[in-house]
């Protein structure tokens, strides 16, 4: 209970911070929105079924590139091309991952970047001559929403943020549901889950597509942000910034995935804004005759290397992430009491019956 | 024709390159059953270390082109090595134990880490090699113009292979290396030090790769800090085309590689030149995991 | 109609012959002995009913149906059911959770349903756990329902696996040495366990290495040896088998077959 409070007022704090925030800063939260729902999606992959997948940008860029078409060429509006992104990211990941789905985890790691790369190359080439190369495809609309033309950072943040509600509550009851469930099952032991029923190559191919789904959803918001796309922005760092998310924040925890994207994409912004904060500490010390040379803003260069080696700190002492996932609840006693009250009833009546035939 | 001769002798002489990489893969593979991500990063370095032991050290007023490279690929090796071990004693070892995905994260965030070090003390742009370390003759062969470079290289990738090869059949410590590969368990029962061959191996492969990347250096003439990934990939597809865990298979698979991708890059396309790596490699892993070498095992229930 | 029956099965990894040419049939409400020293091939044999591997050669026969060549999952859908004989839980989740598991193919809710919240998709749930709560206290293991199963003693989690079996509805259970591992006490509620099990009337086919759990539960043995069967009878005339004391005595020191006879 406290803890849904303290949900409660995050969300709240963030829904109002457009207020106080620049463009700038509030353009860095829709960066940690669309890596979160990026990482959300691989989420369902890495986390819920440990399928260690880092071809996340693929399916992203097949959304992306599906709305960049869709619109300049035939002219439909941006957000209409959404469930259409989703929708053959969706495909296209069921065709990419039925021959693989069988492989071993580093393996399956390993082909996937694969794919990544060929996607790219792909895109790069040109291919079926609609992809517009190496330069990508520019020019594509503003999304309107309800009539309303969504052009500034601060009109996106409620687009993102808002289409993070929803997923965060859809994939909130898929965690909560028989088809969680399942996938935990095949990750702790696919053998044992086959063996106790479950078909474990079809759910962990669900598993592909509902997250290559949602991967093609955000590649339609990401479109219609930047209105030009090109091949170099689904590189297969982007996989590696995902992936990265999940582990670091807590595979398999919503939360968890959020604090990553925020400490993963925000926290080097916030660092490259304390530059000055960091002159201010030396010019400071200085005046005591103290030589520093602090400079916060370094951080973001070496983000990337930090966050390696965070990541081999954290398997080494905390290999479930900052956040791990909780224990799923269920409303035992409620469910006991019942249980107790139609025995009971059962007995009265088989009582009855005997009064009735002695 | 000649065009076929002369992608042959190129291909020939990358796949040199590919299965020096690919053997650091596939020996660790073989005794921690863990694909080291960071392996193509160790070539990196490798890379890195000789740009800078070259322009640093003089090393081209006091000796001739050979001794330099003889000179430059020793100290690379051994520095390479170096960091190879380091590796394993921080970023492996203390995951032995734990959930074998584990240990790929930390692998993973092992390359991260080198290949943004690399960016940050050398910069994100390409560094280019002096290129009158040896000397630019072509050597005719059967009427073909061959760079000198690319024979040498070749040569060296198969002596070294050799010499590993030898080492792994025929010493006292290649068995206990075979050994480990095959039940670490049973093989510390026999009184062999696990953590000893570990390092050995983790002294061998890096240094395999730094030498790799030195050549790359030499052969290229330009390298990059996102160059370990690329050829990392490849040399894997390498590892595993030959049947990762099986040293010959990585020598095979490097050579075959590198001539498919030189034949792909002539006679298909050049700007799908990378794709036809990932290609192979998705290919054989579908059809047969266990590469070309290697042998079918069944998962026990 | 028997309820399995095994024709002539084979079973190579690579030039041995871990099963060969075993038949035999199990009646439906049997409980049925599969025994035989380490190594005989008992194990493969299970794994060739349940789908985890495939004959070489030979039919298994299950209600009626070729089980060859069927994915484990389906055979389950079936209504064979097994547990493993080294304990594979699913750790990190809770035991209701690892019994759940096993509810999983007898629902229908997929992914969307989940998403929506469907009345049907709430109400299959609650009867799902229910039916879990109820397998839980079958064995005993009510009140550890929140428990994580790893946290739980090796003689329970062998009993989780047994809940978790009997929640996917089976007309055939498996047990791979249920009683590893357990205690004497453990083992006497285990005898009573498969007792009430077979009252529900469901089949009952097992591996064990206990004999006194082996003669006094089941009621008809198969003996094999390197993978061939050797013996097949009530468990008196097993007792007696020559054939089988060789195998289980034999001239060397397998320690194992004296402590049981």
């Amino acid at each position: 209970m406290k803890r849904n409070i303290i949900y409660l007022l995050l969300a709240l704090l963030l829904a109002v911070s457009p207020a106080f925030l620049n463009a700038y800063w509030v353009d860095v939260l829709n960066n940690v929105g669309m890596y979160a729902l990026l990482a959300l999606s691989l989420n369902l992959i890495l986390g819920h079924a440990g399928l260690f997948h880092m071809g996340h940008a693929a399916f992203y860029a097949v959304g992306a590139y599906t709305t960049a078409i869709l619109n300049t060429s035939f002219d439909i509006p941006v957000l209409w091309t959404m469930p259409l992104a989703g929708l053959i990211a969706g495909l296209f990941a069921l065709m990419v991952a039925r021959p693989i789905i069988h492989l071993r985890g580093d393996y399956l790691l390993i082909v996937t970047i694969g794919f990544v790369e060929i996607v790219r190359i792909a895109l790069i080439n040109n291919v079926f001559g609609i992809t517009g190369g190496a330069n990508g495809i520019f020019g594509i609309d503003r999304p309107y929403l309800f009539g309303f033309k969504i052009r500034k950072p601060h009109e996106f943040f409620y687009l993102i943020w808002g289409f993070m509600a929803v997923t965060v509550f859809l994939f909130h009851r898929l965690e909560n549901s028989r088809f969680g469930r399942a996938l935990n099952f095949l990750r702790e032991d696919d053998v044992a889950a086959e063996g106790s029923g479950i078909n474990t190559t079809y759910y962990k191919l669900i598993a592909f597509v509902i997250g290559a789904v949602w991967a093609g959803m955000v590649g339609t918001i990401y479109a219609a942000k930047m209105t030009i796309i090109a091949p170099e922005s689904f590189n297969f760092w982007e996989s590696v910034v995902m992936f990265m998310i999940v582990i670091l924040g807590g595979a398999g925890s919503i939360r968890g995935v959020i604090l990553g994207a925020f400490l993963v994409i925000g926290l080097p912004e916030i660092f490259r804004g304390m530059g000055t904060i960091s002159d201010l500490i030396n010019s400071l010390f200085s005046s005591f005759g103290v030589t520093l040379s602090l400079d916060f803003s370094n951080f973001s260069k070496a983000r990337m290397l930090i966050f390696g080696a965070a990541m081999v700190i954290m398997m080494i002492f905390r290999n479930a992430g900052l956040l791990p996932p909780l224990p799923r609840k269920y409303p035992l006693k409620k469910i006991r009491e019942e249980m107790r009250i139609r025995e009971e009833v059962r007995i009265r009546e088989e009582m009855k019956i005997g009064e009735e035939m002695p | 024709m000649e065009l076929f001769f002369q992608q042959l002798t190129n291909g020939l002489a990358v796949g040199g390159i590919y299965a020096l990489i690919a053997l650091g893969y596939t020996m660790v593979y073989g005794v921690l059953k863990l694909i080291n991500f960071a392996h193509g990063d160790l070539f990196t370095i490798g890379a890195y270390l000789g740009l800078t032991l070259l322009s640093t050290l003089g090393l081209t007023d006091h000796l001739g082109p050979f001794g330099v490279v003889i000179a430059l690929a020793v100290m690379v090796m051994g520095l390479v090595a170096v960091v190879g071990i380091i590796l394993e004693r921080i970023a492996y070892r203390p995951l032995r134990e734990s959930h074998r995905l584990s240990a790929v994260v930390s692998a993973l965030g092992a390359s991260i880490f080198f290949q943004n070090a690399v960016m940050l003390i050398y910069g994100a742009r390409y560094r280019v090699y002096p290129h009158d370390i040896l000397p630019r003759v072509v050597i005719p062969i059967f009427g073909l113009n061959v760079p000198l470079l690319r024979i040498l290289i070749l040569l060296t990738s198969i002596v070294m292979m050799a010499a590993l090869y030898f080492f792994i059949q025929k010493t006292r410590t290649g068995t206990a290396i075979r050994a480990v590969a095959i039940d670490q368990g049973a093989a510390k029962l026999m009184g062999i030090n696990v953590n000893a061959v570990i390092m050995i191996v983790f002294l061998i492969g890096p240094a395999l790769g730094g030498a790799a990347g030195l050549m790359v250096g030499l052969y290229y003439g330009q390298i990059n800090f996102t160059m370990g990934w690329i050829y990392g990939l490849k040399a894997f597809t390498a590892a595993i085309l030959g049947g990762i865990g099986n040293i010959p298979g990585a020598m095979l698979g490097g050579l075959l590689l590198g001539v498919i991708e030189a034949m792909g890059a002539a006679y298909i396309s050049i700007a799908w030149k990378d794709a036809i790596a990932f290609v192979v490699l998705i290919l054989i892993l579908i059809v047969r995991p266990t590469g070309l070498l290697g042998e079918r095992v069944a998962e026990k229930v | 109609m028997s309820l399995l029956k095994l024709e002539k099965l084979v079973k190579d990894f690579g030039g041995l012959r871990a099963v060969d040419e075993v038949s035999f049939a199990v009646e439906a409400g049997d409980i049925f002995g599969l025994i035989g020293p380490n190594g005989a091939g008992k194990t493969t044999v299970f794994n060739l009913i349940t789908g985890n591997y495939v004959p070489n050669k030979g039919k298994v026969i299950f209600d009626g149906q070729v089980l060859n060549g069927l994915a484990p999952n389906k055979i389950v859908t079936l209504g064979v059911a097994r547990t493993f004989q080294t304990i594979r839980l699913f750790k990190a989740l809770s035991a209701l959770e690892n019994v759940l598991a096993g509810c999983h193919c007898r629902m229908k809710s997929g992914s969307i349903a989940a998403m929506l919240k469907t009345p049907f998709q709430k109400r299959e749930e609650k009867e799902a756990i229910q039916l879990a709560l109820a397998e839980l206290d079958f064995v005993g293991l009510g009140d550890d329902a929140d428990t994580r199963s790893d946290s739980l003693s090796y003689g329970n989690q062998r009993l989780l696996e047994i809940a978790r079996a009997l929640a996917t509805q089976p007309k055939l259970l498996i047990l791979d040495e249920p009683a590893g591992g357990m205690n004497e006490q453990e083992t006497d509620a285990l005898i009573e366990i498969i007792a009430r099990i077979k009252a529900r009337g469901i089949t009952v086919l097992l591996i064990e290495h206990d004999m006194s759990l082996v003669m006094q539960a089941c009621e008809k043995l198969v003996v094999i040896e390197y993978g061939r069967k050797i013996a097949e009878g009530l468990p008196e005339e097993i007792k007696v088998n020559k054939k089988v004391i060789e195998a289980y005595l034999g001239t060397d020191d397998e320690e194992e077959g004296e402590a049981c006879f």
